[in-house]
């Protein structure tokens, strides 16, 4: 089997394994590390292997660093998981079900990315939608069978709408690629594009835009994140805003270089900085309202989601370029902050920004780590999310200067709504902690979530200025490839 | 070849068009039974369709669609529907959140909207019968969607979203040559019925209005 299907189906392997491991081992939570830190050194190794299309995969500078990120947030998430599982009083069942889709999901998230064939890209999104599913309505509570239906129903249209655009897309290419699996490859797609139908092209890319876009959780498509971040066992947040959202973007941005290709299709950049600047305004006055921790950190991820698709909608290197490094760091800060709401929630028995405070001075790491992560989320340096930013206000100034106005205002109302929320959850008197039973009760305590904070943000600041010159050219060769 | 008086055209022309007619009645009907019959006669047209795609096409892996989907659709899903409504009692009538005549309306303005979209960006490439077949498509997946709006309670949106996928299924079909139909329709097929399973969950919170797994081993327990 070649690597990227090895990547694939270690990680279903994994599932397969955790849904059939007997719970009264109590090891899940262990194998689940394992599992994870395997796939790490499998896409670790896939950096090294050739670019290029085979079979139904492919491997490029674009989801290269995807792939990478991807397995570190799944590695990092999976200890932080071992720390809190216990507090999330799972029974036997949904303790399987959990650590299960959780691999399960790993595996789809890894296949979206790879894939060549939009089908198979499409059944690896589906697959992801169903393991999240899962893991957003374990609990069981109406909280959480809400928060999982309104996740199903929407995503549901979404990836159905994201289907037939699939369709549409084969029907505009088939008279140039006739019948067979390339009528579906990615590049085959974009090589014949230029002589394609342009207004099929077209159509295919409006389908296609909005229903991956649901799932990517740009606006007016994204009221069912904040529901699944807030309501879901806290670990999955990590991997639902870190991982799943740049997999749906990076299908958008696959479908926009295939119509790119056509000079006479519909432009795909303006759709893009449309639905980029609706939910980087949106979200950033959002912001201010929030009062439940997790679904204001969901809203950031909104705000960061639509700053990157403006970054594509605004096309070229340097723009694509700021946008892949956004996404990365995106991931990396976010899922880095969400650890650190997560314990701080399980230490304080809340979510709610009121009763998580001063965590700076009675849990010194962890607040300090989740501060410097919401300055890093505000756009602050020396994390990666300040290069991205900056270099994409800079190249929007220099193209599109009546940009400027709208992006700066979200960014400044954005950044001073988190620097708030950063105040009120670190600094100031320390709340009463109450502790979840069995939170944390592993040997080294809150090291199983301050661990992974601090990793991540050391891998974000690297990756904004210290990143190693081959990680460098291979976002480069990305940017490159959306054109 | 495949113009309009030609079996090929005419019998896809014939069964697309009983697929989008079944949808109108999907958004007429006011009981969830004759919401759940109307879903399953399309289904059973549905798969006649794909049927006769593989026949046209000379694509004997469209049997294997058309088999599944009527397996699904025709037999299994409505099935358990009933066996829920019928344990829940839910004989009432469906909440509709826009009346009747204004869906149908409405449900006429999307078909006609589906025929100003196809049919210009068609005229290029495409065979005459893959432009209605898709033009019939669009329109069973906006009235579907129009469905999962117009109807308030878990079971008829999950319903709105079963029509939704067999226009997909219907569109991906018509499309001579398109790689990985089987695949990809037995996917979505996946996901609905998925779907249908967490609907069992979600009827019983909305009826009694919680989740406690012993009330669930109860029900269990009761079949």
């Amino acid at each position: 089997m070649p690597l990227p299907w090895v990547l694939v189906f270690f990680a279903w392997g994994g599932a397969a394994l955790l849904a059939a491991l007997p719970p009264r081992l109590g090891v899940a939570r262990f194998v689940n590390i394992g599992v994870s830190a395997g796939s790490l050194v499998l896409a670790l190794a896939l950096l090294g292997y050739p670019h290029g299309e085979q079979g139904w995969t492919r491997i490029d500078g674009l989801n290269l660093p995807f792939v990478a990120v991807s397995a570190i947030v799944g590695l990092t998430t999976a200890v932080f998981s071992a720390g809190t599982v216990k507090g999330e009083r799972f029974d036997d069942l949904r303790a399987r079900a959990y650590h299960a889709s959780f691999q399960l999901f790993m595996g789809a998230q890894f296949l979206a990315l790879i894939g060549d064939n939009m089908g198979v890209m499409w059944v690896a999104i589906e697959i992801a939608t169903l393991a999240s599913v899962l893991m957003v309505g374990v609990h069981g509570t109406p909280a959480a069978v809400e928060a999982a239906w309104k996740f199903f129903i929407l995503c549901g249209v979404g990836i159905a709408l994201a289907l037939f655009g699939t369709t549409l897309l084969y029907l505009a290419a088939q008279p140039v690629v006739g019948s067979g699996d390339p009528g579906l490859s990615w590049a085959a797609l974009r090589a014949v594009a230029a002589s394609c139908d342009g207004g099929l092209l077209s159509l295919a890319f409006v389908f296609l835009l909005v229903g991956y876009g649901t799932k990517a959780g740009l606006v007016p498509l994204h009221s069912w994140l904040p529901d699944a971040e807030a309501e879901g066992p806290l670990p999955i947040c990590a991997v639902l805003s870190g991982l799943l959202l740049n997999a749906a973007l990076l299908a958008v941005l696959r479908a926009e270089a295939i119509v790119g290709a056509h000079p006479g299709a519909l432009p795909a950049g303006p759709f893009l900085i449309g639905f980029g600047l609706l939910s980087l305004l949106l979200a950033a006055f959002s912001l201010w309202w929030r009062k439940d921790a997790r679904r204001l950190f969901a809203w950031s991820s909104i705000e960061h989601v639509g700053l990157a698709t403006l970054a594509f909608g605004i096309g070229g290197a340097v723009a694509n370029l700021a946008g892949i490094l956004h996404l990365l760091g995106h991931s990396l800060v976010k899922s880095g902050v969400f650890f650190a709401v997560g314990a701080a929630a399980q230490i304080k028995r809340s979510q709610k920004v009121a009763d998580i405070g001063g965590l700076a001075a009675s849990h010194p790491s962890l607040g300090w780590g989740l501060a410097l992560g919401i300055a890093g989320l505000a756009g602050m340096p020396p994390f990666a999310l300040f290069v991205s930013e900056f270099s994409l206000v800079a190249e929007g100034a220099a193209r599109l200067p009546w940009l400027v106005l709208p992006v700066g205002l979200g960014l400044l109302v954005a950044a001073a709504a988190l620097i708030r929320a950063m105040v009120a959850l670190c600094l100031g008197v320390p709340t009463r902690d109450n502790p979840v039973e069995g939170a944390f009760a592993l040997p080294g305590g809150l090291l199983w979530a301050t661990g992974p904070v601090w990793l991540h943000l050391a891998l974000a600041a690297a990756l904004g200025f210290a990143a190693p010159a081959g990680f460098v050219a291979l976002l480069r060769e990305g940017a490159r490839i959306l054109g | 070849m495949n113009g309009f008086g030609t079996p090929a055209y005419d019998v896809s022309h014939l069964l697309g068009g009983g697929v989008l007619l079944l949808s109108f009645v999907l958004l007429y009907q006011r009981r969830i039974g004759a919401v759940i019959n109307g879903f399953a006669v399309q289904g059973a047209l549905l798969a006649c369709a794909a049927a006769w795609q593989a026949y046209v096409q000379g694509a004997p892996g469209l049997y294997l669609t058309a088999v599944i989907a009527f397996g699904a659709k025709a037999v299994a899903i409505p099935l358990a529907l009933r066996l829920l409504v019928g344990r829940l009692g839910l004989h009432r009538a469906v909440e509709t959140s826009l009346g009747i005549g204004a869906s149908l309306l409405a449900a006429i303005g999307l078909v006609g909207l589906s025929v100003l979209v196809v049919l210009p960006v068609t005229a290029g490439g495409a065979t005459p019968l893959a432009r209605v077949d898709l033009t019939i498509a669009l329109s069973v997946v906006l009235l579907g969607m129009l469905a999962m709006i117009a109807r308030r309670n878990a079971i008829s949106q999950v319903i709105g979203l079963l029509s939704l996928e067999n226009g997909l299924i219907l569109g991906a079909v018509g499309v001579a040559g398109m790689p990985l139909v089987v695949e990809l329709s037995t996917a979505a097929l996946v996901l609905v019925a998925a779907m249908v399973a967490a609907v069992v969950v979600f009827q019983i919170r909305e009826r009694l209005d919680t989740l406690d797994t012993h009330i669930l081993d109860r029900q269990r327990g009761d079949a």
